[in-house]
């Protein structure tokens, strides 16, 4: 998967788990859940998305990587450039 | 007694499967309009089934029904229902003297197969079971859902009461009334039930789970032929006011409730036991102080098992004898058997009779069943009558457990 294929995934699965929020100004550099109400068992539907679709495993030490949109890319472009 | 102790309903939210309101719910009633169609399980296929049509997202945002339960969403829709019957704005009320009392015949049975379905597809891995799956299956649920959407923060329960939970759902509001608890009292009873397989399976494998080619035919209380329970979802909440608040602020009154009544057979995991449904229902006529021959309609649990329906006319026939004029009915024919939602939401199909004078029948009986033949069973056809003051309410649950509501048409 590329970093845009990443970044549109994410936006996909955010907008299943909370349907009833605007994703479209979204600031890649904010802090998610300071943006759209999300909480963290929200969140935590984001982790498991990751596991079901793609067999990934985010450990709990590494979810402050996915905090923002931009930093989400970044700490998966290596685990799912074989995707 | 004193106003203060006196009960009454002053708003009704419903869903059913023939009818999401009051009004519809009646008219359809009357019309002999079932809303019993099947529905696609995981393992069995197409089953017979009772489903509502409500919109959720009328009083939900979609993402409160995917965190929720469909048990919630039905609670939600018909308390949100209620207060707006009742006339009553919701922010102006003083909402921790609010409560909640829901009767369920089950909860979690739903949302743990889904999770085992879901888990199946990924060779049970249990990593991939959902975080949600403890609140959702909690047994407050339910209520707690209504909470989460209302802002209500007075005390919130299910009442696990087998299909007897609906009557018990509006006893516990009654109660929590009395002792001053609460100011306003949500209370009744719903069902997910269609949802999960495993009851249906139970029930076939029990055989009592109902089947006939038309599913509309196939809920048949009383028939020579019925041959089993129609599970459906449904939900019925009531709003409960002591009298003197009700009158004070001009509420339309339903009825009061002064008669009701609990026991337990202590007899049998499912069989019903004739005598202690009867010493039930005579228990409820003794709290309102009234005799049998004073019922005007008593609205049946019988829900078209072979043994259960016997039974419980073998009850009403010791409780009743022959001197009654009580019309005798039922509403599970209509709609199946909506679980923890029946005792109220048959209750509450009932409740226009105080002002319309006819009584709804039990639908699809081809055949009566000559051990059903009960004296003034309304068959069919509607019923004209006179005069209705008191409607007596059965509802009755595995593990034998038995619930009996008086209701009186309201008179100061």
């Amino acid at each position: 998967m590329t970093a845009d294929e990443i970044r549109s995934m994410i936006l996909g699965v955010i907008h299943e788990i909370v349907p009833d929020e605007d994703l479209s100004n979204l600031k890649p550099d904010v802090r998610i859940r300071d943006q759209i109400d999300m909480d963290s068992m929200d969140f935590l539907d984001i982790i498991m998305e990751l596991r079901k679709r793609y067999s990934i495993t985010v450990p709990e030490d590494d979810y402050m990587q996915l905090s923002t949109l931009d930093s989400s890319v970044a700490y998966l472009e290596p685990l799912m450039k074989d995707i | 007694m004193p106003e203060e102790t006196r009960i009454v309903i002053t708003g009704i939210g419903l869903t059913a499967p023939n009818g999401n309101n009051l009004a519809e719910f009646r008219q359809n009633l009357l019309a002999g309009k079932s809303g019993v169609g099947t529905i696609e399980t995981h393992y069995m296929g197409e089953v017979i089934a009772g489903l509502c049509d409500f919109d959720p997202l009328k009083y939900q945002r979609k993402k409160e029904l995917r965190r929720g339960t469909r048990a919630g969403s039905v609670a939600v829709y018909s308390a949100h229902e209620a207060i707006a019957d009742a006339k009553l704005d919701l922010d102006s009320l003083d909402k921790s003297r609010i409560g909640i009392y829901l009767g369920i015949t089950e909860h979690g049975n739903v949302e743990t197969e889904n999770e085992i379905y879901n888990i199946k597809q990924y060779d049970f891995n249990v990593a991939v079971w959902s975080h949600h799956h403890n609140p959702r299956t909690v047994a407050n649920s339910p209520a707690g859902e209504v909470t989460l959407n209302t802002g209500i923060t007075g005390p919130h329960y299910t009442l696990g009461a087998a299909c007897a939970a609906g009557n018990i759902g509006l006893i516990q509001g009654l109660q929590m009334l009395r002792l001053g608890e609460v100011d306003l009292a949500l209370a009744g009873g719903i069902s997910e039930t269609p949802h999960t397989f495993g009851v249906f399976a139970s029930f076939k494998n029990e055989g009592a789970l109902a089947s006939h080619p038309d599913p509309q035919k196939a809920s048949r209380p009383f028939d020579r032929d019925r041959n089993g329970i129609v599970v459906s979802e449904g939900g019925c909440v009531c709003v409960l006011e002591r009298l003197n608040e009700a009158l004070e602020r001009g509420a339309k009154i339903y009825g009061e409730i002064v008669g009701y009544a609990i026991n337990s057979d202590a007899f049998d995991y499912i069989l019903p036991n004739p005598p202690r449904q009867a010493e039930c229902m005579n228990l409820a006529l003794k709290k309102a102080g009234i005799s049998a021959s004073d019922i005007d309609i008593i609205n049946t649990h019988a829900t078209a098992t072979p043994e259960g329906d016997k039974a419980e006319c073998q009850a009403l026939r010791e409780v009743i004898g022959n001197n009654s004029n009580a019309y005798i009915n039922n509403t599970k024919s209509y709609i199946g058997h909506t679980m923890g939602a029946a005792g109220a939401l048959e209750l509450a199909g009932n409740l226009p009779s105080f002002e319309d004078h006819i009584v709804h029948p039990t639908i699809n009986v081809d055949n009566l069943d000559p051990d059903c033949a009960l004296k003034n069973l309304v068959i069919n056809e509607p019923r004209k009558v006179d005069k209705v003051d008191y409607i007596l309410n059965n509802s009755f649950g595995m593990l034998g457990i038995n619930s009996a509501l008086i209701v009186k048409r309201f008179a100061e």
